[in-house]
């Protein structure tokens, strides 16, 4: 096993126990923490993957913004936080089932697909990707209306939803 | 660009182990002596009132909902700052348009009042 590996290993372990602890805790503020560190995981395995931007906007947008989003309206419900119900319901067992055989046919799946075998592309050449990325969002030749399609959308959804928030 | 993370991933294990140390040793070698003063919550030194488990605001919510649409905005702009000494004048003003467009959001907010503190 090398240092990767184990590496991978160790967040893939963190990331599926602080998972498990979203569900199983009681307490929904401790779920959304637990929460927290099942997505720090997941950017930790951007990481891995050589994906680093993906991995910046994991931290940002859903540890920074999303999680505290999640704890602010959990907050918000006094009743919720005091509450520690039953963790499951009449039809856990049947979800457990319907997971266990997603999961397995996904992995069944994928390593049976021409793609298992593909070898990440080379970007080795690429100096910095994210300033690529960058020109490339810009560029009139690129991404440039789809970014500034972007720019519209974002102020329409903060429109929206402070419109359907704010009652005053 | 692997070796690189290696420095976040020594950070985050500095991050972690320096408060535990700080927390642990001196439960070993401090003096305890407790009073019902010294063992109350601290809270920015003012008494605390009630529990800590209360009720938030509606408006910390909308807060969040409004940090949420300019943090994505930064999802976008993180790339466009990195190349920004590449890039021609009219790439500029592309970024330059795109924050314009949320500041109309943020003039929305401002005029109906939402970022007052009530």
């Amino acid at each position: 096993m090398t240092g990767l590996e184990f590496v991978f290993v160790l967040i893939a372990a963190l990331t599926l126990f602080s998972a498990v602890m979203v569900v199983t805790t009681p307490n929904m503020v401790r779920a959304a923490l637990w929460l927290i560190l099942a997505l720090f995981g997941v950017a930790g395995t951007f990481v891995l993957l050589n994906a680093a931007f993906l991995a910046v906007v994991q931290v940002v947008v859903y540890i920074g913004a999303i999680a505290v989003l999640m704890i602010f309206a959990i907050m918000l419900t006094r009743k919720v936080m005091k509450d520690s119900g039953p963790q499951t319901n009449s039809t856990w067992g049947l979800a457990a089932l319907i997971a266990a055989a997603l999961f397995g046919g996904l992995t069944f799946a994928l390593t049976r697909s021409p793609a298992a075998t593909l070898m990440a592309p080379d970007f080795s050449t690429v100096s910095d990707p994210v300033a690529e990325l960058g020109r490339a969002l810009v560029s009139p030749q690129a991404y440039v209306i789809p970014f500034e399609v972007a720019s519209v959308l974002l102020l329409a959804a903060m429109i929206g939803a402070i419109y359907v928030a704010w009652k005053k | 660009m692997l070796t690189n993370w290696l420095y976040v991933g020594l950070f985050i294990i500095v991050a972690l182990v320096l408060p535990a140390v700080t927390i642990i040793v001196p439960r070993f070698i401090a003096p305890k002596k407790p009073n019902r003063i010294k063992v109350d919550v601290y809270e920015c030194g003012i008494e605390t009132v009630g529990e800590a488990w209360v009720q938030f605001k509606v408006q910390y919510y909308i807060f969040a909902l409004v940090f949420l649409v300019f943090d994505i905005e930064t999802v976008f702009l993180y790339p466009w700052a990195v190349a920004f000494d590449k890039l021609p004048l009219f790439a500029v003003m592309e970024g330059v348009l795109f924050i314009a467009l949320l500041l109309a959001g943020l003039v929305y907010l401002w005029r109906k009042g939402v970022l007052e503190w009530a």
